[in-house]
């Protein structure tokens, strides 16, 4: 069996671009002198597995501050300051919090189950880390289905969180349980589907290739930029928040009705396993967003895994901004948002793609405004079963 | 069929309430409430006290505005009694009473945002409000929530000339404010889809089950107590009752928004007319120093006051002893729950936690 060294290793010049693939490819070299070829294949795997598994849970700990920062700013106060210098210091010592905790399984749970929950949740959002294209060159596995892979793990997310709500044989987290089932297959549909247009067009499953066909004059050929992207990219990022049980379609934990859903039994660190999950998707959600719609690292002056990160940060703080603003939605409400609106559009948004692929001119642009304009007015009057009453007061003496 | 306590702990249930639902997946379809996990004996204990000494525990009723419960005891002693209030003081405690209505009802609407799932940003913006007015309180009467501040005939302590100030200039800021939060209920359209047409109690339902308060009016009965009584000196100001029309949570909301105004003009007018004067009748000073000397004649009296919940009464039995015979609360929380489960029943989950949020009770006057 013949082994070929990765292109990386092989000496780059060096540039701030470049800047994270250097530095591995300068570990691998050092290694290099020392050890067989055969292994510095392992080595090249173990570093990119090692720093997407501390990557995960760090990403995880500062988006917990920096939304309790958000929110603090948002409800007019200042947000955790107390430990190290602007609160810098507060998620580890929530990690000591968590992990000091005493773990109470209820005594009727289904031990097995309850334990195997939370350590199952966190398995998929970290797999979903391998496809995501931190910058040029910066896949950890540049998988040619990567796409695939990506709707094929996240929804995995389903089941961990149905098994421990089922097996605290708690009624608030059974309740929790089978909203979360319900919410996230609903979602997941008009999810798949806003994706298929950039299938389409990029005619590639690779996240890397996607990517790549988003270059053009200053790199700013994103898909955004079409008719069809921006209604691809706002379905996908609703259903990514409701995916991600991020307000305001947090149903599943419903701290006003559920108490806490379908963790209301766990307590310690069993807890803090499914937060890191809840914010670890929500990370890579929203860089598989950037990824497919915002042009991935694309982007002029700037090194590319800085456009990666600079767009991901933009849209976790929506996502954190409609937590700090928006009521939650009740379940049927959200249930028919997701059947009558969501999917009929993205069925649209399929064929205006289709269309869009053989002219894309100005003329192209004005009648797949026209068509995505008759089409959410005519959904939008179909389902609208509610209309806002304005009512009158009287005051009487 | 699925049984679900919700409660005696449980985020939203404002407290150590519970009720029993019933559940067809997320649809109610019997809901029975239970009570008695906060009860103190109150009665039991006001009738083993002295009269002023009572005045303490009234605070403790509904905890959240104790200057109307205050206002309710005060009003039935002096009518057992037959005490003299100065015409200084009068005004006084109508400034006091509507201030702890505004706090009352703007933590009210704070709270049922934060049920309906908006996280703390709304609640946190009514509470910057009321903590102006509970500085003033603080400042007033030495406490931001007990405040004990009230006695019969008067008030303990004289509103000075830079606490008046302080409260012209909050009436001032206050409608700006108002507006804002205004907006938030007519203009976002998740929150009328949650609130429009949900747990309508009927204004014959409501007269019949005895609600009284901002859940009577917002089913379009026009019943104020400060109107039908006019007790105090309510008679010489000039203010509005607002009514709902369907009497849903959206109108419960509503109602209470516009009572705030209504609040703040009755403020502005009796800023403007408040004599100087006497804050207590001369003669009662002694009840204050050497309450067990007191013994009101034997006799009962109700009196009643419109707290911001409902009609808040207070039934006291003399029988010339310096305790009362018999002391009883007209809780309007506890009342105002009889009609929880009609409102409920066929709505989903969600919503009887907004409705049970609408009704705004207070466990410490529920339980008493």
């Amino acid at each position: 069996m013949t082994i070929t060294i990765p292109p990386t290793i092989r000496g780059i010049e060096f540039s701030a671009d470049m800047l994270f693939v250097t530095a591995k490819a300068w570990i691998l070299t050092l290694l290099g002198r020392f050890l067989p070829d055969w292994l510095i294949v392992l080595a090249s795997i173990t570093i990119s597995g090692v720093v997407i598994l501390c990557l995960g849970p760090l990403i995880m700990m500062y988006l917990t501050l920096l939304e309790r920062k958000l929110i603090g700013r948002i409800q007019n106060r200042y947000g955790p300051n107390r430990v190290g210098k602007w609160g810098l210091l507060q998620p580890i010592a929530d990690g000591i919090k968590m992990f000091t905790k005493e773990d109470i399984v209820p005594a009727k749970a289904d031990k097995v189950v309850h334990l195997l929950a939370p350590i199952a949740i966190v398995v998929p959002a970290l797999m979903i880390f391998l496809v995501v294209p931190f910058g040029e060159r910066m896949t950890a596995v540049n998988l040619n289905i990567g796409l695939l892979y990506f709707i094929a793990v996240s929804s995995i997310t389903i089941l961990p969180i149905f098994m421990g709500s089922w097996a605290s044989r708690n009624k608030y987290s059974l309740l929790g349980g089978m909203r979360t089932a319900a919410q996230m297959i609903s979602y997941e549909i008009p999810m798949t589907l806003a994706v298929v247009p950039v299938i389409m067009m990029s005619q590639s499953l690779s996240t890397n290739t996607i990517v790549l066909t988003q270059e053009g004059s200053y790199d700013m050929n994103w898909f955004i930029f079409t008719p069809w992207g921006i209604v691809g990219f706002v379905i996908f990022f609703l259903c990514a928040t409701a995916e991600c049980n991020r307000p305001p379609f947090d149903l599943p934990e419903a701290e006003s009705e559920l108490v806490a859903g379908f963790h209301t039994e766990y307590s310690g660190m069993k807890f803090a396993l499914f937060y890191m999950a809840e914010y670890m998707n929500a990370f890579t959600l929203c860089g598989i967003a950037v990824t497919l719609f915002l042009g991935g690292w694309q982007g002029p002056f700037f090194p590319s895994w800085l456009w990666f990160s600079g767009k991901t940060f933009v849209l976790i703080c929506v996502m954190i901004w409609f937590r700090g603003t928006f009521p939650r939605f009740r379940v049927d409400h959200l249930m028919g948002f997701a059947w009558k609106f969501l999917l009929p559009l993205t069925l649209i948004n399929i064929l205006l793609t289709a269309l869009w692929q053989f002219t894309s001119n100005l003329a192209a642009w004005l009648w797949s405004i026209l068509i995505l304009g008759v089409s959410l007015w005519t959904l939008v009057k179909l389902n609208r079963t509610f209309v806002p009453e304005k009512r009158h007061y009287l005051l009487e003496s | 069929m699925l049984e679900i306590n919700f409660g005696p702990q449980h985020p939203s249930t404002h407290g150590v309430f519970r009720m029993t639902v019933q559940l067809e997946g997320e649809k109610i379809c019997g809901l029975k409430p239970v009570f008695g996990y906060l009860h103190r004996n109150h009665e039991q204990i006001a009738e083993n006290l002295p009269y002023a000494a009572i005045m303490t525990y009234t605070d403790r009723l509904d905890y959240v505005n104790a200057l109307s419960n205050n206002f309710g005891y005060a009003l039935t002693v002096e009518k057992l009694a037959g005490l003299e209030v100065p015409e200084r003081a009068q005004y006084i405690r109508i400034i006091m009473a509507e201030l702890a209505r505004i706090v009352n009802h703007i933590a009210v609407i704070g709270f049922m945002l934060n049920d309906l799932g908006a996280f703390f940003t709304p609640l946190l913006y009514a509470f910057r409000e009321r903590e102006r007015i509970l500085d003033l309180f603080e400042a007033v009467t030495g406490s931001r929530l007990m405040n004990n501040y009230f006695c019969f005939s008067g008030v303990k302590r004289d509103l000075t000339d830079a606490n008046l100030a302080v409260i012209k200039k909050m009436i001032l800021k206050f409608p700006a404010f108002l507006e804002e939060f205004e907006a938030l209920l007519t203009k976002n359209e998740i929150l009328c889809m949650r609130c429009q047409n949900i747990g309508i109690l009927s204004g014959e339902t409501a007269t019949n089950a005895g609600i009284t308060g901002p859940v009577l009016r917002a089913s379009g009965v026009n019943y104020d107590i400060r109107k039908v009584d006019r007790y105090g000196i309510y008679d010489r100001f000039d203010f509005k009752i607002p009514l709902g029309q369907k009497g849903d949570v959206y109108d419960r909301f509503y109602v209470r928004v516009l009572e705030i105004r209504e609040s703040l003009k009755i403020l502005d007018q009796a800023l403007t007319q408040i004599p100087q004067g006497e804050i207590i009748n001369k003669k009662s000073l002694s009840i204050l120093k050497m309450p067990r000397n007191f013994k009101p004649p034997v006799g009962e009296a109700y009196g009643r006051v419109e707290s911001p919940k409902g009609e808040l009464g207070f039934y006291v039995v003399s029988d010339g002893t310096p305790q009362p015979w018999r002391y009883h609360v007209r809780a309007p929380s506890l009342i105002n729950l009889t009609v929880l489960e009609e409102m409920c029943l066929g709505q989903k989950i969600a919503d009887a936690i907004i409705i049970l949020g609408s009704i705004d009770i207070v466990l410490g006057e529920t339980d008493r």
